[in-house]
């Protein structure tokens, strides 16, 4: 249970490990992998900083014709149920 | 990022509610409140302007139809989005008629794990980039994934949906939204990796 992991088991744990979802066991071999293998080192650093600048992409906001004609039709579908309805 | 958060933010029962009885003005807060994400989301997996635009109403025509089958066990956000998965893998399999998207392939062996570019990046690539720049990088990147990828990493971390979230949506098991995210964040690092490594760094100077 001491022995090293190998880059390839490291590397198929790197989402779990990035999303915290392994078991402490699992956490410390990753860690323990990592303090000596700088590859892996920067390969998780640099998949961690992938993540983060995807995450802080603000959404654009919609062209303004596009928003207008989805209102339009939101409308439009909200007055032919109406409609129906009576 | 108050965009990402809204959907934890507020409680959205009354808005469904009012919206289920015919509300229109509590449906337009609704629309109006994931409008963008959805937009967004349906431009990535479709990378079409016209396409995202046809996903993005059938979207919100189809939620308001079915808002009455909505049983509320999941967030509004969340089944919106997998309506709006749906309809836009839709359009990508109507573009390739000839060659269908296959929505779950067998797990593979990870065999396309190599990382071929270990580099460290620069401290600050923001930096070097104007928005317009950074913006293009990273859209582009996300464009070149095959779409099995391109659309589970979307729906992790872009949209931030959880796993059982992102497996749910798209239909496939969670080993396999496991598996592909895996290959899609590397893959995304190496692309990465080219825009924004330590100028002046050897390749090697980290072996």
């Amino acid at each position: 249970m001491t022995s090293l992991l190998t880059c390839k088991e490291f590397l198929q744990e790197l989402t779990d490990y990035l999303d915290s979802t392994v078991d402490a066991e699992l956490r410390r071999k990753l860690e323990a992998h990592i303090n000596e293998c700088p590859n892996c080192f920067v390969i998780l650093d640099t998949t961690q900083r992938t993540i983060k600048v995807y995450k802080g992409m603000q959404a654009q906001e919609i062209p303004e014709e596009v928003h207008i004609r989805l209102m339009k039709a939101v409308e439009r579908k909200i007055a032919a149920r109406k409609t129906a309805a009576q | 990022m108050p965009a990402t958060t809204e959907a934890g933010v507020f409680d959205e029962s009354g808005l469904l509610a009012k919206a289920r009885d015919g509300d229109a003005a509590a449906f337009n807060e609704l629309v109006n409140r994931y409008s963008r994400k959805i937009y967004r989301l349906a431009k990535h997996i479709t990378q079409n302007d016209t396409d995202a635009e046809d996903v993005l109403q059938e979207t919100f025509m189809k939620s308001y139809e079915h808002l009455g089958d909505f049983q509320g066990q999941s967030k509004f956000y969340t089944w919106i989005v997998r309506i709006a998965v749906n309809e836009s893998l839709m359009k990508l399999r109507k573009r390739k008629s000839d060659r269908t998207v296959p929505l779950d392939e067998p797990l593979d062996t990870g065999e396309d794990t190599v990382v071929r570019e270990i580099a460290v990046w620069d401290e600050n690539p923001e930096q070097q980039y104007s928005r317009e720049e950074m913006a293009k990088i990273l859209d582009e990147s996300v464009e070149s994934l095959k779409p099995s990828f391109r659309t589970v990493f979307v729906l992790r971390d872009i949209e931030e949906l959880s796993t059982e979230e992102t497996a749910q949506a798209l239909g496939i098991s969670v080993p396999a939204v496991k598996s592909r995210l895996l290959r899609a964040r590397l893959q995304l690092r190496e692309k990465l990796t080219r825009f924004f490594r330590r100028k002046g760094d050897d390749v090697f100077a980290y072996l």
